[in-house]
């Protein structure tokens, strides 16, 4: 008996989407989600590795079931069908990837804003554009102006602020509000913390992998990045821009304390002189 | 350069030029010669580049620095991107198989600029000496294949010049060759021969470049800025001198995005050639497959800012480059399409080339499928500078590129020399290269999600086994070129003769003998309006669905 | 690799090879093609550089002090000059297209000539300045980018002497051969444009 084409594409197709599913679901290519901008990123990438298997496998599958089914065999010197082409798929498959790319488009963006990264960086709203355009006569308070980063949303409340300064080859992280200087980041969680970063001599960039998060640091162009970490542990920082013969060497920790542990910390390494 | 000067008599030939074996030494100004010289050329610098792949993969089979000191491991990544992009894929995949093939399927007897074309091949050699010298003579350049300052302005001053200058020649070369390839392609045509009736890969040689001559001339500009901070201390990006170091990564990305296109449309353009021949099939949806390629030339030059997600960008920018780099999945995507459909109830022959055409297919995809991902930032601000950013590219260019060049070289080795080479080695050598560069590739994705940063000497302990895996699979594909070399060199003597047209081909350069004369045919150029007409007698397939061939037709 | 023809080519002589197919005559002369073709291509070299200088400018702040009002006087007369020149030049091709070969060659003289006036202007423009190359991004911007246009007028200059020189050949340039002169020409002209584009750009902006 002869199963109907329709049928079977119907069956591969379900088939392709519960392997993508599974694969999003069930295979862990990540490592562990320590912030709260984790959890957010890790629901795209399962959206992307979903999608990503099922377009995969499915072309893999035609290709190999093609090489397989369509082969020739010896001394065949027949040619195939003259199939010049056909309008309909060609609507079809310029169609579908175009809804699916743009639907990713969206999806990302609002993904990207959760994670806070469309919110304002230099905090005067639209007049950014204007003060491009004057900054030539605006001299030098413009010192302060944020190039780019993940600038802490509005709601975040109470934020931490840490200056990082990163130079061949570490990261210095310094608390202004307890004026502590440290050679690894503490961070309690639940709370936001923004890192207010610029670099001394040539471009480095700030990597927590555990939080998903990264920002190049740039000489000469301050940047930002916030994050709320939320499961207590001790991280890697890594130096993810090529930045001379140490680079592979220039790493530091973050490590994240439940609140009382941070504060613990934060005393007893606050300076004594604190006028 | 003339070459509308009045017909002359010309009685007895002149034979100023070399005409045995050391044409390929002279300056000879017959497109075939200068395609293999550009093939063989880069094949050598191929060789470079893979030792230097060699010593990174050895460096990165144990976690600690230990097999080169820190400041070589920086030079030889930087020559190792240097060499494998400038000297090997783009002067072969353009130089190498345009020259060679593009004049033929025109239906001219040479390119349009002779000179030029030899001027441009003969700048390559030196230029990649030179490039390869600079590590012997105080050290290469040691600040990636991207140079962004103020890394490239602080390193060793020697080695960065010296890594400039050659890109100059090699961005001048690719011009050269550019310019070429559009005159030729617009204006050389046989007469009666239309645009819409050319083979793909003149359409994706245009796309090309066009994209040669728009984008390489930016990135030649920005070098020369780059020199002069480095030379006469100015300080254009250079941060202590006012200078702004993101200007230069717009600019340079602005050259190398495209060159990506550079890289793989003329890939693209080869892949159309060779699945139509050895599906016995016409190539689907043509129109739709010009189209597309001039979408990614238009596409292709404004995504660049993609590559800066992390840099000092603002949002509205990650926003708008986000979108316009997904984009480009939809044409490409297209060309997939259409490369299954063409496959499909094709007769096809399991040969080399098209199993490395079919290995290119789906490492490519891929690759693109990565690639979609990166262009949406939050992905890519993960990821970004990272092994899956590395793993990602090297799916395009290796697994895409590389593959087709491998391809090309099984399906027109009978054209080069008039033998076949030996499908067994060939098997063989796609057997060896497919899993030796899946193996070292794929699990680089892994390790860039888990928190390996590119361009290190040194990686966490945890890391070691999936490493140590990537090098043997590197290994493997060192190993994969014994077979191809082996196979090359005893067939180019010993092969079975080809005859002119091994693969009953229809595009023209398959209607000359193997290898074809000096001019191309002896007789007068064939007028090729169908190359792809292949396709059996009526009424012998199910021919419900093919309504498309008066639809894709340009006459009735 | 085995050549299964024997060599029939007339091989190269001093540029008149291929030739010997007759339909080699049929195909148009593409010179001035791959002229244009070489020319968007520098124009994108010259669109990097003012990029670069209009994102230098929009962004960076100068340093208190480095911000300078251009003396005009001088630019504005060599601007003058180049644009004068253009029109010479146009009127030199016009004397070649009536065959006035003297004339023609008297026009390209003076062309060269407020080319190499250009660049002296230039020249002086430069000792004059208040600021030297690696004093500011403006300044260091600046030379750059009139820099590389004066190598473009200086070669440009060096073109019309050479078909100066060579149209003192009887024979060399006819009103149908005149590939040399045409793109000298062209050349000129594009520099033309692209200094008008920098004026526009450095001083007036």
């Amino acid at each position: 008996m002869r199963i109907p084409s329709a049928i079977l594409t119907l069956v591969v197709g379900m088939a392709l989407v519960l392997l993508g599913q599974w694969v999003a679901n069930d295979v862990n290519l990540l490592p562990e989600s320590a912030s709260v901008n984790a959890p957010v990123y890790d629901e795209l990438f399962r959206v992307l590795v979903a999608i990503g298997t099922m377009l995969l496998v499915g072309m893999t599958g035609v290709v190999i079931y093609s090489l397989v089914r369509f082969r020739r065999r010896d001394g065949d010197t027949q040619d195939g069908p003259a199939i010049e082409g056909n309008l309909s798929l060609e609507l079809f498959w310029t169609a579908i990837p175009a809804v699916v790319v743009l639907f990713l488009g969206i999806y990302s963006y609002d993904i990207y804003d959760r994670m806070g990264g469309m919110a304002d960086l230099n905090g005067h709203g639209m007049g950014h554009q204007a003060e491009l355009a004057s900054v030539r006569e605006s001299g030098p308070e413009d010192e302060n102006r944020i190039w780019g980063g993940i600038a802490p949303a509005q709601s975040s409340g109470d934020v931490i602020p840490v200056e990082v300064t990163a130079l061949q080859f570490a990261f210095i992280f310094h608390y202004p509000e307890q004026n502590i200087t440290s050679g690894e980041l503490h961070v309690p969680t639940g709370q936001t913390v923004e890192l207010r970063m610029k670099a001394n001599d040539v471009i480095h960039a700030f990597w927590v992998p555990e939080f998903r998060i990264k920002q190049d640091i740039i000489p000469g162009q301050p940047t930002v990045l916030s994050f709320t970490a939320r499961k207590a542990g001790d991280y890697p920082i890594v130096c993810a821009e090529l930045c001379g013969p140490y680079h592979g060497g220039m790493r530091s920790h973050v490590v994240v304390d439940e609140p009382e542990s941070f504060a613990t910390w934060v005393e007893t390494n606050t300076p004594a002189t604190l006028s | 350069m003339t070459i509308a000067s009045p017909p002359s008599p010309s009685p007895q030939p002149l034979r100023l030029q070399p005409t045995g074996w050391l044409r390929y030494f002279s300056f000879s100004l017959d497109h075939k010669v200068i395609g293999l010289q550009y093939i063989v050329c880069g094949f050598l610098f191929y060789f470079v580049g893979g030792a230097l792949a060699g010593v990174i993969r050895t460096e990165l089979a144990t976690p600690i620095s230990d097999f080169v000191s820190r400041d070589t491991y920086n030079q030889v990544l930087t020559l190792h991107g240097t060499v494998m992009i400038f000297l090997w894929i783009v002067p072969v995949v353009n130089g190498g198989f345009g020259n060679y093939l593009i004049p033929f399927y025109v239906g001219a007897r040479d390119m349009a600029f002779p000179r030029l074309n030899a001027v441009a091949f003969w700048m390559i050699p030196p230029s990649g000496l030179l490039l390869i010298s600079s590590y012997f003579i105080g050290g290469a350049a040691q600040s990636g294949w991207t140079a962004y300052p103020p890394l490239s302005i602080t390193t060793p001053a020697m080695g960065q010049i010296l890594w400039i200058v050659s890109v100059l020649l090699l961005g001048g070369s690719s011009i050269f060759g550019g310019i070429n390839f559009i005159a030729t392609i617009l204006k050389f045509r046989q007469p009666g021969l239309k645009l819409m009736q050319l083979p793909m890969y003149c359409w994706a040689m245009l796309g090309t470049s066009i994209l040669v001559v728009l984008a390489t001339p930016v990135l030649a500009g920005t070098l020369i800025l780059l020199s002069m901070d480095i030379v006469a201390h100015t300080g254009f990006f250079n941060p202590a001198s006012g200078g702004n170091v993101v200007v230069y990564q717009h600019l340079f990305w602005f050259y190398s995005h495209p060159a990506v296109y550079i890289m793989v449309l003329p890939a693209f353009g080869l892949v159309s050639e060779i699945l139509p021949i050895h599906a016995r099939k016409p190539l689907f949806g043509y129109v739709t497959m010009v189209y597309s390629i001039m979408a990614i030339v238009v596409l292709g030059l404004v995504v660049w800012a993609h590559h800066m997600f992390t840099s000092g960008t603002p949002p509205w920018m990650r926003l708008f480059f986000t979108i316009a780099t997904a984009f480009i999945a939809v044409p490409t995507g297209i060309k997939f399409f259409n490369w299954i459909a063409t496959l499909w109830q094709g007769r096809l022959a399991l040969n080399s080339a098209m199993l490395f055409s079919c290995a290119f297919i789906l490492q490519f995809v891929f690759g693109g499928i990565t690639g979609v991902a990166l262009a949406q930032v939050p992905f890519d601000v993960h990821v970004h500078d990272t092994y899956f950013v590395v793993g990602h590219f090297h799916y395009i260019v290796y697994g895409g590129t590389v593959f087709v060049i491998f391809a090309s070289i099984y399906h027109w080795f009978p054209k080069f020399t008039g033998r076949m080479l030996d499908e067994n080695l060939g098997r063989l050598h796609l057997a060896l290269t497919f899993i030796g560069f899946n193996l070292c590739f794929a699990p680089q994705h892994w390790l860039g999600l888990n928190g390996m940063p590119r361009r290190v000497a040194e990686y966490d302990p945890q890391f070691t086994l999936v490493n140590q895996i990537s090098s043997v699979g590197a290994l493997l594909m060192a190993i994969s070129t014994v077979p191809f070399l082996i196979n090359v060199v005893v067939s180019m003597v010993r092969g079975t003769p080809s005859g002119p047209n091994p693969w009953r081909a229809l595009t023209p350069e398959w209607l000359t003998s193997s290898p074809p004369p000096v001019e191309n045919w002896k007789g007068a150029a064939p007028l090729v309006h169908e190359p792809y007409g292949y396709g059996g007698p009526a009424g012998v397939v199910d021919l419900n669905q093919a309504s498309g061939r008066d639809l894709w037709r340009n006459e009735p | 690799m085995t050549t299964i023809t024997p060599i029939n080519s007339p091989s190269a002589t001093g540029g008149e090879a291929h030739d010997h197919h007759s339909e080699h005559g049929e195909h148009p002369d593409l010179r001035m093609f791959g002229l244009a073709t070489f020319l968007v291509a520098d124009a994108m070299t010259f669109a990097g550089f003012f990029a670069a200088y209009l994102t230098f400018r929009a962004v960076n702040p100068l340093p208190p002090g480095a911000i300078y009002e251009l003396e005009m006087v001088l630019p504005v007369i060599n601007t003058s000059i180049l644009i004068a020149s253009s029109f010479t030049f146009h009127r030199a091709s016009k004397e070649l297209m009536r065959g006035a070969m003297g004339a023609c060659r008297g026009w390209l003289l003076l062309t060269a000539v407020m080319g190499m006036a250009f660049l002296g202007g230039q020249m002086k423009e430069y000792f004059e300045l208040p600021f030297g190359l690696t004093d500011n991004l403006f300044a260091s911007t600046f030379y750059a980018l009139t820099g590389f246009h004066g190598l473009h007028v200086c070669l440009g200059a060096l073109m019309i002497l050479i078909v100066w020189a060579q149209a003192a050949q009887p024979g060399k340039f006819t009103p149908q051969q005149h590939f040399g002169i045409a793109a000298a020409e062209l050349y000129w002209h594009f520099v033309d444009v692209i200094w008008v584009i920098l004026f526009a750009l450095l001083y007036l902006l």
